[in-house]
């Protein structure tokens, strides 16, 4: 899923700076369940930003929603009068979400509350880590399930790298090094020939460095 | 022979080769580089001129190999995937060959995080080992990585780098033998203080018949005092410093008052210089003493000494090891 955090609070003071009513809208989906922008969160935040503001001495005030998923305009639809309502709208949603709320309500600018991260997992609570950069070409049937190209620091193919010592990654010894874990595995399923054979270039035009992506399915559409 | 690389000539020649680092100053001052290279031409065969090592912005290693190559020197550009896309990385390595480089060490970089621009952009577009095909098959082949052909091949003596102390230690032969397959001439490896580690290493290379295809240049460097050895002992990630050569950096200077406790400031420069001279010549030979040991190990071609900021000490380096005078081919 999306993990994201949220801003500092003195950046989305500064945000809404110049607005009097401001929507705070939740997503039900990734980034509730990664605690950054449920329901929860607006609650919190709202609060936060009443009280903060008030100290401030400004007049605002701020209106709390959540929908189940804000990068899709059928569910934004339920909140249509709230955006009417306010001056502006603090998504909680990933960048995802506050770019569909911009196009599909053109008239109203939403702001950017949270910081998206990454593709990630939880793997301790309160703890996420990343696990996919979207590279368009999945090679993880190569390198027993584990991503070389989220999880290696250069995005190897040939890893690892020199700079591998006690299953940690040459950058901080808090990060797993991903070819360690990739040559472990292969051990473990007996195909360590998967570490033997010299892996050519990456295409990376089927990630973003070929453009922004998008797909077309014509046996889909209306 | 694939290029005219002095190093190339060494090698098939079947002397056993000294390489060393020629580190590039964070200026623009072309007489830094003219400096080294005249205190070390005759000392080695080749000298490497490092590609922003530890991510620092340092003058680039073509211009610096340049320098160095008007001076009389065989330089080795050191190229990194850090920096530049499989684009840049062919037009830099037709460019350096058009400016007569001889040699080319392919290395993926250090990361960003351990320097001077810790909020750059990575490029990574290539890995090391994929570098060495590239170039190889520029050479070779004539053809760009992506099939197309050239009229001018760049003839270049190619080089990877490979650090038998990296985890894991059962894989690193085998990933040497990625790189051989790939098409690298010669191997520079990580530096090597702990010998007998190395000696097993290299005989799971040799049992892989590796050395018979490449050229393996054992890495070297002198220690400068007893607090780098501890630094490089507990500091850097893949350095394997055995607490004997710690000891008798310690030991090298025993009977040298400290220069805290002396008040003269005259007094005290003196022992700082005393101390400094004594740490010095311990670490010299102690370097000089690993290369003789490393040159008996079965498959060792030569040594790559990397005296980092400290290229002064080369000379006696290898005038110790009883590697001088450096044969003319
Ligand atoms: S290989 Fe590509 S698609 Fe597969 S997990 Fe890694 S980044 Fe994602
Ligand atoms: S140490 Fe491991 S994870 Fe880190 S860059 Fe090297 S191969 Fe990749």
């Amino acid at each position: 899923m999306i993990i994201a955090e949220q801003k500092p609070l003195d950046e989305i003071k500064s945000m809404i700076a110049d607005y009097q009513k401001v929507l705070i809208l939740g997503c039900g989906t990734c980034v509730t369940i990664c605690f950054a922008g449920g329901e929860k969160e607006v609650g919190i935040l709202a609060s936060a930003l009443r009280m903060a503001t008030r100290l401030d001495g400004q007049d605002k005030e701020f209106i709390e929603a959540t929908v189940q998923r804000q990068c899709e305009y059928e569910f934004n639809e339920e909140v249509a009068d709230l955006v009417k309502e306010a001056d502006v709208v603090l998504s909680l949603a990933c960048g995802i979400g506050v770019q569909t709320m911009n196009e599909q309500f053109p008239e109203k600018l939403t702001l950017p509350g949270l910081n998206t991260k990454f593709l990630g997992q939880p793997t301790e609570q309160g703890v996420w880590d990343e696990r996919c950069l979207a590279c368009g070409d999945c090679v993880l049937y190569k390198t027993g399930g584990i991503c070389p190209i989220a999880r290696c620091s250069k995005s190897l193919l040939n890893g690892p790298c020199g700079g591998s010592q006690n299953g940690k990654c040459e950058i901080n010894p808090e990060v797993d090094c991903a070819w360690q874990l990739i040559y472990d595995r292969l051990k473990a399923l007996g195909k360590l020939d998967l570490m033997m054979e010299v892996k050519s270039p990456k295409d990376w035009s089927a990630s973003h460095a070929g453009g922004p992506g998008k797909i077309v399915r014509e046996d889909l559409r209306l | 022979m694939k290029s005219d690389s002095n190093l190339e000539k060494v090698l098939s020649a079947g002397h056993f080769a000294v390489t060393a680092e020629l580190g590039p100053p964070k200026n623009a001052d072309p007489e830094v580089v003219r400096k080294k290279a005249r205190m070390l031409k005759g000392c080695a065969d080749a000298f490497n001129v490092t590609d922003g090592q530890t991510a620092v912005v340092r003058m680039a290693s073509w211009a610096a190999c340049l320098i160095q190559k008007e001076e009389g020197l065989d330089p080795i550009v050191q190229m990194t995937c850090r920096d530049r896309n499989r684009i840049a990385l062919q037009m830099d390595v037709l460019g350096a060959a058009a400016l007569g480089i001889n040699n080319i060490l392919c290395l993926s970089g250090d990361h960003m995080s351990f320097g001077n621009h810790p909020e750059s952009k990575g490029v990574y577009d290539i890995d090391s080992i994929q570098l060495v095909k590239m170039v190889k098959d520029m050479r070779d082949e004539k053809k760009f990585q992506c099939g197309e052909e050239m009229k001018v091949e760049p003839r270049l003596f190619i080089g990877a780098a490979a650090n038998p102390f990296a985890d894991p230690f059962d894989y690193r032969p085998y990933r040497l033998a990625k790189k051989v397959a790939a098409g690298a001439d010669f191997i520079q490896t990580q530096i090597v203080f702990n010998v007998p580690k190395f000696r097993e290493y290299m005989k799971r290379v040799c049992d892989l018949g590796l050395h018979e295809k490449v050229y393996i240049l054992a890495g070297v460097a002198p220690i400068k005092s007893s607090g780098a050895a501890r630094y490089m002992a507990s500091q850097v990630p893949g350095m394997d410093v055995p607490q004997e050569f710690v000891d008798r950096m310690v030991a090298a200077i025993k009977g040298i008052p400290s220069p805290k406790s002396i008040a003269d400031p005259e007094k005290k420069k003196e022992v700082r210089r005393r101390r400094r001279e004594a740490w010095q010549a311990e670490g010299i030979k102690i370097c000089a003493e690993i290369i003789q040991q490393v040159r008996e190990i079965p498959g060792v071609a030569g040594v790559h000494i990397m005296a980092i900021e400290w290229e002064e000490a080369v000379h006696e380096i290898v005038s110790q090891a009883g590697l001088l005078p450096r044969p003319t081919v």
